[in-house]
């Protein structure tokens, strides 16, 4: 089976985050494969163990992007391809969407696995756009899959709810947490993946003309939420402290 | 300059959700005077139709086929597809909801348009709108127009107030006949597991239990307290994962994005992929006995105790003054 992943390097928003020029700033962001691709590479490569075949994981982004590549192959994928992201001016959902497309025209793939939103923007576009684009059916927050054949039984959230799908490949599924635990890359796994294929392609190589890929939505301000005034702590024996809660939550927030 | 708007409206048990109400205002908003009209799409939902029209739709589309009653992607793009083909709208408003989040982006794909997703502000600047949405787990904002084409936004529910209901406002309600192909993917069967009441991402009052709640047991005096404020019940993953309630319930990244004006977060540490479904609140009360927690970051109120001594205390105290 031909099993691709699309991996989104991202922010770990689990660190501080500060804005400057407008932007987010990077300097001493720590960087990190976007948490709910993991799941897709751990499936991915489940997948490969069940039904044979290759796993690749690709990514647009800058060279930088070659370290979290690198932990994917560490974790078992086959090989990577890195498509320089370096001569875009914008890039959006749509740009996006449009160089993996057309990365994957001339490709044979029996499943496309990505997450179901990156943790930075957050939209959740990258995994429908692409399917639309490749004209394949897509399921997003999978929690389970089954792959008999060509049919495929197929587990999702839905705000809480379960549904179960059955569909055919090829197919297009972004991953939802609980599909997996995320395996950690083992120190031979490291040593391998060293020597793993890691192929790096310009947009050049895919054909694209930087103006018909370029940003449909602009970004025209990226700020800090104002900072919350501390919260008040309240003090005092515990049934003096809900009275005075009671009283402020509807007499100050006047939320009650 | 005035623009032709749609509005993909959603219905759940039979009733119309907020989240549509409230796309018909943003949608307003973006029309600049122009039209606005309203999409259904369901196999049995030509009686709610008006209810858009009281809330500020011009008219409403229905698309009713049996191959719509449950959601799937091919279903809905086709009919969607159809119908934007034959009113050419300049705008489009979906719910961030699962239905919106999976739908649009395939379609703005095939429109070859751009889209902002999550929004939770608009407001106008000269000829464009301007959105706000929450990036970065919801640690920083952007503002973002669409600056080529098609105006396409998905708007997150309870954060765009509604118009107010009027019965008096009239509009035409048009039926359209979709040929629905082959779907690809087959809806099997739903596992209804959210509770029925009041729906958590629409809910006014939020109380929720971390792993603090230490058990099934442990949510009831959580719902107890919830009764007595006409709230909704949520948790965190924690408490999903250690098997106290159910996934259905789950506040945060992976789970439900809520934007109650009261949250009240008992025994929950305030992980970043929980705050993600939640900083939005109006307001925000923590209870943890842990002082250093990260949830006190991002509380307005918060007492430091057990929430077990706390969250009886508090529904009575509520019980005294509501009445
Ligand atoms: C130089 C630069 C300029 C940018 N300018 C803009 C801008 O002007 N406006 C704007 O909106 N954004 C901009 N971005 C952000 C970037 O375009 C988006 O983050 C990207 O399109 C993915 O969208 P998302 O984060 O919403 O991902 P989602 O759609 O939430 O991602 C869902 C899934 O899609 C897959 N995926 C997402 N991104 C990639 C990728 N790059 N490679 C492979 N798979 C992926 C992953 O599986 C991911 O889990 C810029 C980025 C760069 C590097
Ligand atoms: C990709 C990814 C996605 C995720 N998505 C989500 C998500 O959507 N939602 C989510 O919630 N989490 C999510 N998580 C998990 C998140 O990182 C945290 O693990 C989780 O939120 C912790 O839950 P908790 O606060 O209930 O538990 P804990 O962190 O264990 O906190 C329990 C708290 O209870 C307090 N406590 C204990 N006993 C009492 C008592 N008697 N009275 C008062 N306080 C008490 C403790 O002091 C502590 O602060 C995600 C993680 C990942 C990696």
């Amino acid at each position: 089976m031909n099993i691709f992943v699309i991996l989104k390097r991202t922010f770990d928003t689990e660190e501080k985050i500060s804005v400057s020029n407008n932007k987010i700033s990077e300097d001493s962001a720590e960087f990190i494969i976007n948490p709910y691709d993991e799941y897709a590479i751990e499936e991915a490569i489940t997948l490969k163990d069940a039904h044979g075949g290759t796993v690749t994981v690709v990514t647009v982004g800058d060279e930088d992007s070659e370290k979290e590549l690198r932990t994917a192959l560490a974790m078992g994928a086959d090989q990577a391809v890195l498509i320089s992201n370096e001569d875009l001016d914008s890039q959006d959902q749509f740009t996006t969407s449009s160089v993996l497309a057309a990365y994957f025209k001339d490709k044979e793939y029996d499943i496309i696995l990505g997450g179901n939103v990156a943790i930075d923007n957050g939209t959740g576009q990258v995994g429908p756009r692409l399917a639309e684009l490749l004209d394949i059916p897509h399921v997003t927050t999978i929690t389970k899959i089954e792959i008999n054949g060509t049919t495929v039984n197929i587990e999702r959230d839905v705000e809480g709810d379960l549904e179960k799908i059955e569909t055919s490949l090829p197919l297009l599924v972004t991953a939802q947490q609980g599909l997996n635990e995320p395996r950690y890359p083992s120190l031979p796994g490291i040593m391998k993946a060293k020597k793993k294929p890691l192929e790096t392609l310009e947009l050049d190589d895919l054909d694209i003309d930087e103006d018909e890929v370029e940003a449909k939505t602009k970004t025209v301000e990226v700020y800090l939420p104002p900072k919350k005034e501390a919260g008040k702590i309240l003090s005092g024996e515990t049934p003096e402290q809900v009275k005075e809660l009671v009283s402020l939550l509807r007499n100050e927030a006047k939320v009650i | 300059m005035a623009k032709k708007v749609l509005v993909l409206a959603e219905s759940r048990d039979g009733a119309l959700r907020n989240v549509s109400f409230e796309a018909i205002a943003a949608a307003k908003e973006i029309s600049g005077g122009g039209e606005v009209f309203a999409v259904l799409c369901g196999d049995s939902v030509q009686s709610l139709a008006t209810e858009l029209i009281h809330y500020g739709a011009d008219r409403v589309i229905t698309a009713e086929n049996e191959k719509l009653a449950n959601y799937t992607p091919d279903g809905y793009f086709q009919t969607l597809k159809q119908i934007i083909d034959d009113e050419s709208p300049e705008a489009i408003v979906f719910g961030h909801t699962s239905l919106g989040k999976d739908l649009s982006p395939r379609l703005a794909a095939r429109l070859e348009s751009g889209l902002i997703s999550d929004v939770t502000g608009l407001e106008q600047a000269g000829e464009n709108t301007v959105f706000t949405r929450p990036v970065y787990s919801g640690k920083a904002f952007e503002k973002k127009l669409i600056s080529d084409g098609l105006v396409f936004v998905t708007i997150r529910p309870n954060n765009i107030a509604p118009l107010e209901k009027d019965e008096s406002r009239s509009g035409d309600v048009t039926s359209v006949s979709v040929d629905i192909k082959d779907l690809r993917t087959i809806v099997k069967e739903v596992v209804r597991k959210a509770s029925t009441g009041v729906d958590l991402a629409e809910a006014k009052i939020i109380v929720a239990g971390g792993r603090g709640v230490k058990s099934e047991d442990g949510f009831k005096p959580l719902q107890e307290l919830a009764d007595v404020l006409g709230a909704a019940v949520g948790a965190s993953r924690g408490a999903c994962d250690a098997d106290y309630c159910d996934y259905s319930l789950q506040i945060g990244q992976t789970g439900k994005v809520v934007t109650p004006d009261l949250y009240i977060a008992c025994g929950i540490s305030g992980a970043i992929q929980h705050l993600a479904g939640m900083s939005n609140s109006k307001v925000i009360v923590a209870i943890n006995k842990d002082p250093e927690a990260s949830i006190f970051s991002v509380a307005d109120y918060g007492i430091v105790g057990d929430l077990f001594e706390v969250v009886p205390l508090l529904t009575e105290e509520f019980k005294k003054v509501l009445v």
